[in-house]
């Protein structure tokens, strides 16, 4: 460190200069002084750090008002005055470049249409829930079940006793309100109008605690009697039509509501929605239900508690309340244990995924890749306008030295070129606005789902954000270039342009090509292996065949009504029942009990209820055993059927099937021997592992689904004939039938959207890159066609211009495949795929197809400019010299 | 008028700089006050009355010559002005004639 040694110490360089940008000019010299006095005084006495410590400090601490200079208005008033002349040298030098000027405003327009886009979506989100007058005190109780097995789940439901507890044990809780979903029936009105309805049970604190208006009846009392029901706007409109619903009586089953309330419909942005509000206390009333005690502590699958705080609550006593409560409530669980926690209502919409969500949720990082998308995509057209202003500097460069020479100072140039990039991206703002309105209907016809999380519809603020990007955005892309023309020096670029380092940025300009293409191959991989992933989940062999079988939802009907209908339909092939279809992501388990060896083994398996059709229908394999033998019609099962995890989990017969047959276990306290064994099948999606999995024998589930095997190819007519047999034992419920395949699909949707908008933005990327390349091609060729021609005269041939001219690029490309293809290699081996238990390899052929797409389309770019330019007639070009 | 009433920090650096008479710049007359009053005396509080009393008009202040001292910058000296001059004497003989009027003033007791 022999330079700083020779150096005396300074002060800190960025304090100097802070202290020169706000201090008046007349105290500025000698307060300067002051401050070097002092900071060499103080060199010397207490050492180098703390004299810098102290020059900062002071350079911070004189930032007072009689110190601070007062804003230029003559440099602002310059900046107005030439706000005309500005506007006037924009337009002429977008009109003369027409090329660049297309490139610039076409990619800047595009990118950001992604970008209002995502703005939209995003401000829709954000805007969940605003209308709770109490939003910034409401809290939702969440749930972390551990079970024995140590499986931790985490639901953003919770039991009625957590909500009960938190009311009688936890002071400093303003209000809590219980919450139950399920309630699904028929409405009847005066015998005559039936409607299926879904309504929510909610107590009376309810509409204490959320803002959810009442047009009629008293909010205070609407819900504390049993049997009272709140409607909405539009569901007594349903109900009742024209005529007045408050006090009017409802029968679901066979038992009489009475609406004492009518709300204002739901806004849309509301993650609790409902048609209907039920008393709680009418549910407290009946028998308990199918799964077990209401009040149970460990009920934690269909209820919900939100509670309200005081301003400035203690969250870390609530917290300890909390902590009581489930201590003391463990205690009676068996293995099992439930803790509980408060979230705040404003992270309900983002928070990280939780089981039984309530509305809508959009994980967090999901919203992270929407902004780096878009992010990336605006930055690569931004690079574009930067890149190619920056190649015309040698243009513009004479217009520059003839402001500084008029009296121009660096910053009014600087002014200048920032207002002409905030021009173009205005005007790209305008276009990219009619692009939005495009694509807003394509992005929510993606997924029907989309429409009913958010509208995107517009509004002055969201108008305010898209004008606020396009300054950004036009900020962002002119900083650079403006910066370089301000500090062109007057005097060289008046007497000799060429002189003038155009080629000095070169590097600069090199990077962002090569990252814009980088960010291109990432993204084409990208879609071209998750498409193939994709591809991959619809066509995987599930272990059982989903062919021409249509899933028909029985909706609370007699399958074996419908049955003896559809049997007489000649395209149906056969008829099988069961509980639920499986590979389509639902999960229903219960403990399996065995006892081999003498000792007692028990743990979770994956159930479905079927009769003896559904496994000849969907083709499962039996290794050993048989079919269902023994078929009761209620209740009195004795057979069951396991697959070969089953065996392996319980060491049943050391792994034999055909010994496992006639082995005993135990489901739900009922002892059943096990008829049949099934090769291994997918009973979860993609992401989960095969895992222990039984069948049980039902020939009757109204709740469930009839599986319906088609012969015919004629799909409409068959479908058409089963619409009719429907028709004739259910006249309120549309019939809700679909192909296996389709369901597998609209399973694995969420991967199909993904496919499509990463497949959109990487069309968009590579169109932005190529633009931007051609851009540069165009410019290098055109300034080097003088040497191209002195090469052409001294006998170099086309091919060989050719070479020379695109080796540069090429050059370029190169180096952003070999940095794309390993990280998008990586980022996909290491961290997607390895989240899906069965997955397709990822192919050395999608890394190639990607590579050589983009290559082609670069080579068309760069061949076609650099044979123009081979092919000039040398004369043409040296003579106009 | 503000113009003429005189704090007491503000009589303090008057005096200091009518007492360092050609010497008198910002570093110097925080050095004196801390010798004569034995408070510490902060740059920025200095700087601040200096600037308040050349508004008020009481002091005069012009740039030195540039030294290879303190990074080159040039030094800015103050003198107290005509209107100063009568500020310290008004306030000197308001004192006075507070004390004349005190009768039989001594320390012993009070200290």
């Amino acid at each position: 460190m022999k330079t700083s040694a020779q150096k005396p110490p300074q002060p800190p360089r960025w304090a100097r200069t802070l202290l020169r940008w706000y201090c008046r000019r007349d105290l500025l010299e000698d307060l300067e002084g002051d401050m070097n006095e002092y900071f060499e005084r103080n060199l010397k006495t207490k050492g180098i750090r703390h004299a810098r410590w102290i020059y900062m400090l002071d350079a911070l601490k004189f930032f007072r008002p009689y110190t601070i200079r007062k804003p230029e208005f003559i440099n602002l008033f310059i900046h107005w005055l030439m706000l005309g002349s500005y506007l006037k040298t924009s337009r002429r030098s977008l009109v003369r470049n027409k090329l660049f000027s297309a490139i610039n405003i076409i990619g800047l327009a595009v990118s950001m249409s992604v970008g209002l886009l995502v703005i939209a979506f995003l401000t829709d989100l954000f805007s969940y829930d605003l209308f709770h007058e109490k939003r910034h005190r409401i809290y939702r109780l969440l749930t972390r079940h551990e079970s024995a097995e140590h499986n931790i789940m985490n639901f953003a439901s919770t039991s009625l006793k957590a909500g009960y507890k938190i009311r009688e044990t936890i002071p400093g809780v303003e209000d809590v309100t219980l919450i139950r979903r399920g309630f699904y029936s028929d409405a009847k009105v005066n015998d005559e109008t039936i409607i299926p309805l879904e309504a929510t049970w909610a107590d009376p604190s309810f509409l204490k605690i959320f803002t959810f208006p009442m047009l009629k009846g008293n909010p205070a009392t609407a819900l504390k009697e049993p049997y009272s029901l709140v409607v909405t706007e539009k569901t007594a409109h349903k109900l009742f039509g024209e005529t007045e619903a408050l006090g009017k009586t409802v029968r679901f089953d066979t038992v009489n509501y009475t609406v004492t309330g009518v709300l204002k419909d739901i806004p849309k942005l509301s993650h609790i929605r409902f048609e209907a509000l039920v008393s709680l206390s009418s549910m407290l009333g009946q028998k308990a239900d199918s799964d077990g005690g209401v009040m149970d502590w460990n009920n934690i699958y269909q209820n919900y508690v939100y509670l309200t705080l005081p301003e400035n609550a203690n969250l870390a006593a609530i917290q300890a309340g909390l902590d009581r409560i489930s201590t003391a409530e463990n205690a009676t669980l068996d293995r099992q244990k439930i803790d509980l926690s408060l979230q705040p209502m404003d992270k309900i919409v983002f928070s990280e995924r939780l089981s039984n969500e309530i509305g809508v949720n959009i994980p967090q990082p999901v919203a992270w890749i929407l902004i780096g998308l878009a992010f990336v995509v605006i930055l690569s057209a931004c690079f574009n306008y930067t890149n190619l202003s920056i190649a015309r500097s040698m243009r513009r460069s004479r217009e520059v030295g003839i402001r500084k020479v008029i009296g121009a100072l660096k910053n009014h140039v600087l002014g200048q070129f920032m207002a002409e990039s905030v021009i173009i991206s205005v005007m790209a703002l305008v276009f990219s606005f009619l692009l939005f309105l495009i694509l807003r209907s394509q992005f929510m016809a993606l997924a029907p789902q989309l429409a009913d999380i958010v509208s995107l519809e517009l509004s002055p603020m969201l108008i305010l954000y898209f004008l606020l990007l396009a300054l950004v955005v036009g900020l962002g892309a002119g900083f650079l270039p403006a910066l370089f023309y301000s500090r062109i020096q007057a005097i060289q670029a008046m007497k000799d342009a060429s002189s003038l380092k155009v080629f000095r940025h070169v590097n600069m300009r090199k990077t962002l090509i090569v990252v814009q293409y980088t960010f291109s191959l990432i993204f084409i991989t990208t879609t071209l292996i998750g498409y193939k992933q994709y591809r991959g989940f619809l066509s995987f062999d599930l272990g059982f065949t989903t062919e021409n079988i249509l899933n028909i939802r029985m909706q609370g009907n007699k399958s074996s009504l419908l049955k003896k209908e559809l049997a007489e339909i000649p395209a149906v092939s056969q008829i099988a029942t069961s509980r639920m279809i499986t590979s389509l992501g639902s999960l229903y388990g219960t403990q399996l009990k065995y006892k081999g060896h003498g000792v007692q083994d028990s743990a979770m398996v994956w159930l479905n209820f079927v009769d003896e059709n559904y496994i000849p229908l969907h083709k499962h394999r039996f290794l050993a055993g048989t079919n269902f033998k023994n078929r009761p019609t209620s209740g009195n099962e004795t057979e069951v059927i396991v697959n070969e995890q089953v065996l392996k989990r319980f060491h049943i017969a050391e792994r034999n099937p055909a010994e496992a047959v006639g082995k005993q276990v135990v489901l739900d306290n009922k002892p059943l021997t096990i008829v049949g064994v099934l090769k291994d099948f997918h009973y979860g999606t993609m992401d989960h592992k095969i895992e222990p999995t039984v069948f049980r024998y039902s020939s009757e589930e109204t709740g469930g689904n009839l599986n319906v095997g088609i012969k015919s190819e004629d799909y409409p007519a068959a479908l058409s004939s089963i619409e009719a047999a429907w028709q004739k034992i259910d006249k309120i419920h549309p019939l809700k039938a679909a192909f296996y395949d389709d369901q597998i699909e609209e399973a694995y949707k969420q991967f199909e959207v993904m496919v499509k908008v990463i497949g959109f933005i990487t069309f968009l990327a590579i169109c932005i890159a190529s633009m931007g390349l051609f851009g540069m091609v165009v410019f290098t060729t055109e300034t080097r066609l003088k040497e191209i021609s002195i090469r052409k005269v001294l006998g170099a041939t086309e091919s060989g211009l050719i070479f020379h001219l695109s080796k540069g690029f090429l050059l370029l490309l190169l180096i952003a495949t070999l940095v794309a293809l390993p990280v998008t290699y990586i980022f996909f081996d290491q961290y997607v795929l390895t989240k899906f238990e069965y997955h397709q390899p990822i192919g050395v052929i999608e890394l190639v197809i990607s590579v050589l797409v983009v290559m082609a389309l670069a080579f068309l770019l760069i061949g076609s400019q650099t044979l123009k330019a081979a092919r000039s007639n040398p004369a043409k070009v040296l003579k106009s010299e | 008028m503000k113009g003429t009433n005189l704090g007491e920090f503000e009589e303090l650096v008057l005096l200091t700089i009518a007492a360092l008479v050609n010497d008198a710049y910002s570093v110097a007359i925080c050095d004196e006050l801390e010798k004569y009053t034995g408070r510490v005396a902060k740059l920025g509080v200095v700087h601040a009355v200096l600037n308040r009393l050349e508004e008020k008009g009481l002091v005069k202040s012009r740039m030195g010559e540039a030294t290879s001292e303190r990074g080159g910058k040039r030094k800015r000296f103050y003198e107290v002005s005509h209107a100063g001059k009568v500020a310290l004497t008004r306030s000197k003989e308001v004192r006075e004639a507070l004390w004349r009027v005190i009768p039989g003033f001594n320390l012993e007791g009070s200290v």
